[in-house]
């Protein structure tokens, strides 16, 4: 009997040791994995610009409601037009900001005058649904200063983004969360 | 009216043709106005991930104590709704442990991706605890299990053998989400998440119709979604076959009542054996030899079939669809063009490239339907293999691959009754009775 218990209380501490090992095992392979890069801090989804095409997957595959994707505007690359190919429709009735010339469906883009002949566009987010109709305007025919980003006041954080799935260019891709933004800047290609 | 049109078709006949996104009016010098910066809003804090990892963290051990040490069905169940409302609704149920198993599968392959450190413990933290304690991840911890629980109300007993076949399901599963996350093609996992769209409050109408057709089944067939494919369910119900203090029925003796089978809606309580005739045993022993021959031929098989994968499973890539796309285009066989095709085409790059890079892709998807294939064949043969093992029970107990520790049998145990002093100290059933 006390042969059979010892016999017991071995096995017991083999099988043990044996998971012991096993969760040091899992624990210490992940923590290898995570520690491998160096950094291992958040991945966050964030497009390229460069590849955009402003098809308008953005605002209608996103999971939220209102998508996480917005336009952003970078001043510094703006012209500054009167006739703002991302203002206005194509052959607009005239250059004023009544509705019928907008371009935007929702009025988000604001046309304050400056000097002549000078316009300067602001945007008011919340109106913005992020379907790229004044990005695809505004790279066809001016300098390409209006594109998407992906808001990450708002991003969910998703581990397969809905977008990305949907982008027709690829242009999506995970960025560290330190540096979450893919922003032009005058002067660099892209 | 007519000068603006005129304007417009000027701008577009010189301008055509230029570069995209190139400096065609220069930034004008302003004499006193101030050019904005551009602001983006500023990302929500980290220490919210932090957070997540400490609720988990609390949520399985809280789960672990429920359901091992205090049996108490009732704690489990509230904090399986609790579990449901944080990570579920309130969080969104991104990053999950189930979708984590693709995060660290891409971190082994890719070596551009970091695995951030929260996938990495969202991962392990549950196959941790279950390796000690048995599924409590499943049982009060994980918002997909959660919102099934909320609907078994009428569990009917699914046949043994469609039990064991659709099991198989989540490790072929599993064996595909690796597959996509391992070539970088898809979190085919995450993607067809049927329960998510519940929490976020909206997806697409498939996926929701998807979701709402799991949770009608689940009223009838107890977690559909755990028990025939979540993938860590099927990694953790191995885990848990090597679980130290994983769930007992009754707290000292077996009265072999069966009231804790009846009370199971997830077919986990294995009956008791009886002992076997020698006849029975010789033949057992021979075909477990046969088994164990065909279990290698079964694998080889596998591997071989999934080589002949290649081609359909390779275009689920999307650069191998898009090469494919462009491929029909210029040939002509195919009219018009895509949004995907024509970006493309905005890049400049050439086709040549293209084409190299989907021709790699594809020969990847060669090995990986291969490794996938193989991985098929071993776990019908391993399922073969285990049903042909007798193990002797003398007792009614859970199987602690397929009990997600749920707290069902205990609440009907009468030794559990008479723990909790509910009821007077109850005698034994005669055998047979």
């Amino acid at each position: 009997m006390s042969d059979n218990q010892e016999k017991l209380g071995r096995r017991t501490f083999i099988v043990d040791a044996l998971r012991v090992a096993g969760a040091l095992g899992i624990g210490g392979a992940v923590t290898a994995l995570a520690a491998r890069k160096g950094h291992g801090g958040q991945m966050v989804w964030q497009l390229d610009p460069a590849k955009c095409v402003a098809c308008g997957n953005c605002a209608t595959y996103c999971v939220l409601d209102e998508s996480a994707v917005k336009c952003v505007h970078s001043f510094s690359m703006c012209g500054y037009c009167d006739l703002c190919t991302g203002y206005f429709r194509p052959s607009p009735i005239a250059l004023n900001s009544a509705a019928e010339n907008q371009l935007c469906p929702t009025g988000a883009i604001k046309r304050t005058f400056v000097e002549d002949p000078y316009f300067e566009y602001t945007f008011d987010e919340r109106l913005c649904i992020g379907c790229g109709k004044c990005v695809k305007g505004c790279n066809a025919f001016g300098n390409g200063s209006l594109y998407l980003q992906v808001q990450h006041d708002r991003c969910q954080h998703c581990n397969e983004c809905a977008i990305a799935v949907a982008c027709p260019s690829q242009a999506y891709s995970r960025v560290p969360a330190a540096d979450p933004y893919l922003l032009k800047v005058r002067g660099q290609p892209g | 009216m007519r000068t603006v049109a005129r304007f417009a078709l000027i701008v577009f006949l010189l301008l055509a043709s230029a570069a995209m996104g190139a400096e065609r009016f220069p930034p004008p010098d302003f004499t006193d106005h101030k050019v904005p910066a551009t602001v983006v809003p500023a990302p929500r804090a980290e220490w919210f991930q932090d957070v997540d990892l400490a609720v988990l963290v609390l949520a399985l051990g809280l789960a672990s104590y429920l359901a091992v040490a205090r049996r108490s069905r009732r704690g489990l169940f509230l904090l399986a709704i609790a579990s449901m409302l944080w990570l579920g609704f309130w969080r969104g149920g991104c990053i999950c442990p189930v979708g984590s198993i693709q995060n660290v599968t891409l971190a082994l392959f890719d070596p551009a991706y970091a695995l951030p450190w929260t996938a990495a413990a969202i991962f392990a933290l549950p196959i941790l605890f279950t390796l000690f304690f048995g599924r409590t991840f499943c049982a009060a911890v994980c918002p997909l299990g959660a919102i099934q629980e909320l609907v078994v109300l009428h569990p009917v007993k699914v046949p043994v053998w469609l039990d064991h076949a659709l099991g198989l399901l989540a490790y072929v599963y599993l064996g595909a989400g690796v597959m996509f996350a391992a070539t970088g093609t898809a979190f085919v996992i995450c993607r067809y998440d049927p329960f998510v769209g519940f929490f976020r409050l909206g997806a697409s109408a498939n996926m929701l119709v998807l979701g709402a057709c799991f949770l009608v089944v689940g009223i009838f067939v107890g977690r559909p979604y755990c028990r025939y494919l979540c993938p860590y369910g099927a990694i953790l119900g191995l885990v848990s076959r090597c679980s130290k203090w994983a769930v007992k029925i009754p707290p000292e003796r077996c009265i072999q009542c069966r009231l804790c089978e009846d009370a199971c809606p997830y077919g986990a309580i294995r009956e008791p054996t009886a002992a076997l005739l020698p006849v029975e045993r010789s033949h057992g022993r021979r075909r477990l030899a046969a088994l164990l021959v065909l279990c290698p031929v079964l694998i080889g098989a596998g591997f071989w079939l999934g080589r002949q994968l290649e081609v359909p499973l390779a275009k689920l890539h999307p650069t191998v669809r898009l090469a494919d796309r462009i491929h029909l285009e210029q040939t002509g066989r195919i009219e018009g063009t895509v949004d995907a095709s024509d970006a493309f085409r905005n890049t400049g790059h050439s086709t040549d490239e293209l084409y190299q890079e989907a021709v790699s892709i594809s020969s990847r998807f060669r090995w990986a339907g291969g490794w996938f294939g193989a991985w098929v064949g071993l776990v019908v043969g391993a399922k073969l293999i285990h049903l042909s093992v007798r193990r002797r029970r003398s007792d009614y107990q859970p199987d602690r691959a397929a009990c997600v520790s749920c707290g069902r049998c205990f609440w009907y145990c009468p030794g559990e009754q008479a723990r909790q002093g509910w009821i007077q100290e109850i005698e034994p059933m005669a055998k047979g009775s």
